[in-house]
């Protein structure tokens, strides 16, 4: 066990050396700004941090952390058993901790960064390892809908570089959160950090390089998605559906989810999420402004119109309408608007909110009964199936009244829609496969499943030592 | 001395309180208990209805005097009814010393208060 770690720790170490060894490169390439040459001229321009953005984007830096703790947090626990809440509190902690950590050090120069090479489209380099490079005073090289001149004549954004790397960092930890759901109450905790410490490096930053950075080829091909809905819930999606199949059900699943143990929980955290989400959203214009609004509108919109037809349908299917089913709702929603905020109007965002319940209704309630499969908290069915129905939304109900350049199927660009199927299947594929990849190589290594005397203990007393709710005093 | 656990609907609570009233037993203790039986209770989840056997039941506690034992029994039988299945148990145990914390009195007397008893 010793060397298995001892060796595991050296090839960590390796890696971490060969960040050191790379080739630098000029950072206002064309890659990342649009270059005006008919600009340049004698006069000498400084661009300026723009503070009304700035303060907003810092203040949706911090809502989209409260997304994942308490909100993610407090969502999934409510959900599991009493016995394994601290399990799930945990998860999401240390995910917090392990991902802000690795974003410094090598996640966010992966994901936007740029590389040499063939695999310039598909992964960032190390050049902005422990931000090395990014200096207090520098500004955004990404932005959406605000930007301005830089001083080499191309153009820049409004925000402080370091700010757009802590947003985006929020994005890297929520992602793999939002995987949990799938193994809840039967993972061993090392097994669990280790992989997700993987695939935070493996699958996330290439995939958010993909969608995301200037390089990415699914940027180039001209796939949109505003504020992650492949590269956060399509990918945490496919990868909860393979991890489950992978780990196996629970020890005495009968085919249906165990009671809630604390709906308020889920009230609570569901609340988190939908407040926090407007920070995910709306910040993801990188800006304070129209577009930022227009994000807004329609996340709120979106989300209200998918957890009232998640209430109507418990109600008329199950007769009663169920707090954690508009709950769920709520949240299929926000996932579904996420890749379409920056892109749809009000007519879109109903739309994209009412089917997205169907959609998710159908596969947590209907299909997944049927094929059998163990995901604990329906992180394949709500994150999973949402986030393909938004993505694929988006291409349809694009419109250019929000921003001219993009515009979907229903808006006379049907070529859209297909650029986003081939997204959401290039994701499905890549981290599908890795993702097996990795967990059964963690799985090898460290082992993943809990026993079965540790399941019906209990994951709160064997993983951590440690009892949530006491009952005496 | 006799020791009635008595194990009941969650929805009958208050009958039986009020039935134990009407008979003067004032003095027991309940909690909240789970049970495994033949009834199942009807859960909604995120779309699918299924039926889960474990039931959420109401179990008290009564400590009387031998001759309040019948009277005691049957006011929670008669008030705990409802004829379907699932209704509940009554357990009859023997109580070999019951001591009062309060003055350290032992046996029957410390089962009540003198001057208050029916």
């Amino acid at each position: 066990m010793k060397t298995k770690i001892f060796l595991f720790l050296s090839i960590c170490s390796i890696f971490l050396l060969g960040l050191n060894v790379t080739s630098s490169f000029a950072q206002d390439t064309s890659n990342i700004a649009n270059l005006d040459q008919s600009k340049l001229a004698s006069t000498v321009i400084t661009p300026k941090i723009d503070s009304g953005d700035t303060a907003w984007m810092i203040v949706a830096t911090a809502l989209v952390l409260l997304m994942t703790i308490p909100g993610l947090a407090l969502f999934y626990g409510g959900l599991v058993r009493r016995k394994n809440i601290l399990n799930v509190l945990m998860q999401c902690f240390i995910i917090t901790a392990v991902v802000s950590l690795e974003w410094v050090i090598c996640g966010y120069s992966m994901a936007f960064g740029s590389s040499k090479g063939f695999l310039a489209p598909f992964v960032g380099g190390f050049d902005w390892a422990f931000l090395h490079g990014i200096k207090i005073s520098d500004l955004s090289p990404y932005f959406i809908s605000h930007s301005q001149l830089s001083s080499t004549g191309g153009s820049i954004g409004t925000i402080p570089h370091i700010v757009f790397v802590l947003f985006q960092c929020m994005f890297a930890v929520i992602t793999p959160a939002l995987i949990i759901g799938a193994f809840a109450e039967r993972i061993k905790f090392r097994g669990f950090l280790i992989f997700i410490l993987l695939w935070a490096i493996f699958v996330y930053n290439p995939v958010a390089h993909w969608v995301w950075s200037a390089d990415g080829w699914l940027a180039k091909l001209g796939a949109i998605d505003f504020a992650g809905g492949t590269v956060v819930h399509i990918n945490a999606g496919i990868a909860a559906l393979i991890t489950a199949l992978m780990i196996g059900k629970r020890k005495y699943y009968e085919g249906h989810a165990t009671q809630p143990h604390n709906i308020p929980f889920v009230v609570i955290g569901a609340g988190l999420l939908w407040v926090g989400w407007f920070g995910f959203n709306a910040g993801s214009g990188l800006a304070a402004d129209g577009l930022a609004a227009s994000a807004f509108l329609v996340t709120h919109v979106a989300t209200a119109a998918a957890a009232l037809t998640w209430a109507l349908l418990d109600w008329v299917i199950n007769k009663k309408p169920t707090v954690v089913g508009i709950c769920t709702g709520a949240v299929a929603g926000l996932v579904a608007i996420t890749p379409a905020s920056g892109f749809v109007d009000v007519t879109g965002a109903f739309a994209i909110g009412i089917l997205v319940s169907v959609f998710c209704f159908i596969a947590v309630g209907i299909i997944k009964p049927k094929l059998g499969y163990d995901d604990s908290l329906d992180a394949f069915g709500v994150h999973g199936v949402g986030g393909m129905w938004g993505a694929l939304g988006t291409g349809l109900f694009a419109t250019a009244t929000v921003q001219s350049a993009y515009s979907g199927a229903f808006y006379g660009n049907p070529k859209q829609f297909f650029i986003q199927i081939i997204a959401v299947v290039s994701t499905l594929i890549y981290t599908g496969l890795l993702t097996a990849f990795l967990f059964w190589l963690t799985d090898k290594i460290f082992g993943v499943r809990a026993t079965a005397e540790e399941e019906t203990a209990g994951l709160d007393v064997t993983q951590h030592g440690e009892i949530a709710y006491t009952e005496a005093e | 001395m006799k020791k009635i656990e008595a194990v009941i609907r969650k929805s009958k609570f208050e009958d039986v309180k009020k039935a134990l009233h009407e008979v003067d037993i004032d003095f027991f203790t309940y909690w909240d208990s789970t049970g495994v039986g033949k009834q199942t209770e009807k859960i909604i989840f995120r779309g699918k209805s299924y039926d889960t056997t474990k039931i959420s039941r109401l179990t008290l506690s009564i400590v009387v005097r031998d001759q309040n034992l019948e009277k005691t029994v049957n006011a929670i039988t008669n008030s705990a009814r409802t004829g379907d299945l699932g209704d509940g148990k009554v357990f009859i145990s023997e109580i070999i010393e019951v001591y009062r914390i309060r003055n350290g009195e032992k046996g029957p007397e410390a089962l009540f208060i003198k001057g208050e008893e029916a």
